[in-house]
């Protein structure tokens, strides 16, 4: 069984604590872009990716980085190609 | 590119009609000729902002768009000459009516908006010395730089401010006011101006204050291997160096749109994001997104983009992305592409060959020369790799610099040294701000000692080796590993740290930090999460470590240092070398 939204969800929120710990996800408001919200640098971005990669099994390819804006929109990424797979 | 070994050592440059550049500059060389060009006779006022700005204002260029701005959601807006004058004329006479003066230091901590430009601008028209800091810092590398410096005035974002600035505003006696721009929407807070009040009701006369070549007007944090951060101090007569190095080593022309990919807050940013466009009469690209992939090829493409200056980690991971990334796009108006920040290795200069049909030039600078001075001119084939030779008006020399010996010219083709440059160009630093031992032993009769390591081959062509200390290389970012290490120790876990960069394909290195607990802690995932929550939390995602390991003990030299490069010897499981030095 591929990992549903909700476990897609707390997966991500898990690899943001993972990465920049000082992030309290409680107060990340979904549907608004992440990175404005907490603060990665374009290395912690691609750490991002790669926990990702590792951890839900979805390689993003860069033209699909615009699909990842805000945490809701990360989840929905994910659960379609997770769907897909 | 497996093919890569099959390639020549050379790239031959052939234009397309009416493409060549002008060969440089003319013989002999004076920098007195190129002020004639702007105007400047020898002695006379020199303001980088009324230059820029100002001058053109006044000209043809008046209602030229300077600035194209691409919002986050990709709306466009420009700003043009004239306006950009009005509007610093503003803000000048808004920072003269809270009684900034000539000299005063004005700090701008804000992304990539208009009100940016505008602030560093009108600050620069009344004297006012600019130092701008990267809006990923966290409050510790703010507040150490702004007590340093003696801040006056803080230029910030109401989303910054409450982020960053608050909670350490008691601590920065020397800062009077700060003016906010509402990014937020929500109103003023209390002990600030707001931007757009303070706008409309300062007077438009002209707030120019008369400043000559040699007053300060940008100071731009550096680090080093051991202190605190230095602030490298530079004076309006740098302009000459902007203007002069935007032809020769960007090839920009007036007609050019430009994207200078670089934050303000870095000096790239400032002497090629802000100044250099301007002096010359272009129209800048402003990006305020951060990086990705799809939006900066779109961005080449839509905008017509002719000049495009960047560098490598940004190459890197376009690079990463793989040819699908630019299928289907074209950029006929693209012409030169130059990187700065690290050196470029030969693939990402072969790699611009295959997608744009272009070499990517590197070019070779620091904060403290304040320009560009080593670098792949237009007119000159490339040597993939080589950061190119120096640009017309600047001497460069490869020397031997041991502590304890006379510095000494290294004549002989291919030998490693640091490279020097003979003093006297116009955008060399002044100062270290309130650090004259610091300047001093930068110098070695009359060269300035880059700590960086080059050799130069027998063509005159310079290659990048290595920094001579520890000063790490980040995504183009110098990170001083002092200033990282002070903030980890702080915790109170910690006993000591020592801090490296850690090789990175992207990045070029990362912050990896070797931690030693105090005798009753032990190592434990929890207390990493809090070693890095806490360092993220005072020096921002930009400078604290990506990686935190503990260790048992951490290798010092006899007079109790620690060894960083043994560190890093053992990190990348190289040989250790002359430990005769150790404890």
């Amino acid at each position: 069984m591929p990992l549903d939204q909700e476990q897609i969800r707390a997966t991500m929120l898990n690899i943001i604590k993972t990465l920049a710990p000082e992030t309290d996800t409680g107060n990340i408001v979904p549907d608004l872009p992440l990175r404005k919200q907490i603060e990665l640098d374009s290395m912690d971005w691609l750490n991002v990716l790669e926990a990702i990669r590792e951890r839900i099994g979805v390689d993003v390819p860069e033209t699909d980085y615009g699909k990842l804006g805000t945490l809701d929109s990360i989840v929905t990424y994910l659960a379609s190609r997770l769907a897909e797979s | 590119m497996s093919e890569g070994h099959m390639r020549p050592m050379l790239i031959r440059k052939a234009y397309r009609e009416g493409e060549a550049p002008s060969k440089e500059a003319a013989e002999p060389f004076s920098w007195a000729e190129v002020g004639r060009e702007l105007g400047i006779a020898p002695g006379s006022a020199v303001n980088m902002a009324w230059l820029a700005v100002d001058r053109h204002a006044a000209s043809e260029l008046a209602d030229k768009p300077a600035f194209r701005f691409v919002a986050e959601d990709g709306r466009r807006s420009e700003i043009s000459y004239r306006e950009l004058a009005r509007l610093t004329d503003r803000f000048g006479n808004a920072l003269k009516a809270l009684g900034v003066q000539k000299g005063d230091c004005v700090f701008v901590l804000c992304g990539r908006r208009c009100e940016l430009y505008v602030a560093v601008l009108g600050a620069l028209k009344i004297g006012a010395v600019v130092s701008p800091l990267f809006p990923a810092f966290g409050p510790e590398p703010v507040r150490n730089r702004v007590a340093q410096a003696g801040g006056k005035l803080l230029v910030t974002t109401a989303g910054v401010y409450r982020r960053k600035v608050q909670a350490i505003r008691g601590e920065l006696s020397s800062l009077r006011h700060v003016v906010l721009i509402d990014d937020l929407g929500g109103g003023p807070l209390p002990e600030t101006f707001d931007w757009q009040t303070l706008l409309a009701t300062a007077s438009d006369v002209p707030a120019l204050v008369p400043t000559t070549a040699d007053d300060p007007a940008l100071l731009h944090f550096t680090s080093g291997t051991t202190g605190a951060p230095k602030g490298a101090l530079h004076v309006h007569g740098a302009v000459l160096m902007h203007y002069a190095t935007a032809r020769w080593a960007l090839d920009l022309r007036p007609d050019d749109v430009f994207w200078c990919t670089a934050d303000p807050g870095w000096v790239t940013g400032m002497s090629y994001g802000i100044l250099a466009p301007l002096v010359v009469g272009v129209t800048s690209v402003v990006d305020e997104a951060e990086f990705d992939a799809v939006r900066w090829v779109s961005t080449l493409e839509d905008e017509g983009v002719n000049v495009w200056y960047t560098a490598p980690t940004a190459l890197r991971m376009l690079i990463k992305a793989g040819p699908a990334l630019f299928a289907g796009h074209a950029f006929p108006a693209l012409r030169f592409i130059a990187s700065v920040g690290e050196p470029l290795n030969a693939e990402v200069v072969w790699w611009g060959m295959e997608t744009f049909g272009r070499p990517i030039h590197d070019t070779w600078w620091q904060t403290e020369t304040g320009g560009i001075m080593v670098a792949n001119a237009a007119a000159d084939d490339i040597k993939p790799g080589s950061m190119g030779r120096p640009l017309p008006g600047i001497v460069a020399h490869v020397v031997r610099h041991r502590a304890g010996e006379p510095v000494q010219v290294i004549d002989i083709p291919d030998t490693v040294g640091e490279l020097a440059l003979e003093v006297g160009w116009p955008s060399m630093f002044r100062a270290y701000l309130g650090q004259p031992e610091r300047y001093r032993e930068c110098f070695a009769g009359n060269l300035y000692l880059s700590g960086d390591l080059v050799r130069c081959d027998a063509d005159g062509c310079f290659w990048f080796v290595g920094r001579g200390d520890d000063v790490i290389k980040s995504a183009g970012h110098l990170i001083g590993p002092f200033e990282v290490e002070s903030v980890l120790t702080e915790h109170p876990a910690v006993a000591e740290v020592g801090v490296i960069g850690k090789p990175d394909l992207l990045a070029g290195a990362t912050i990896k930090a070797f931690v030693t607990l105090k005798r009753d802690r032990v190592p434990s995932e929890a207390l990493r999460a809090d070693l890095l929550a806490h360092a993220r939390r005072r020096l921002g995602a930009a400078i604290a470590p990506k990686e935190i390991a503990f260790v048992e003990c951490l290798p010092h030299t006899r007079s109790g240092k620690i060894m960083r490069r043994l560190l890093k010897a053992r990190e990348l499981g190289l040989p250790e070398g002359d430990s005769s030095t150790l404890e």
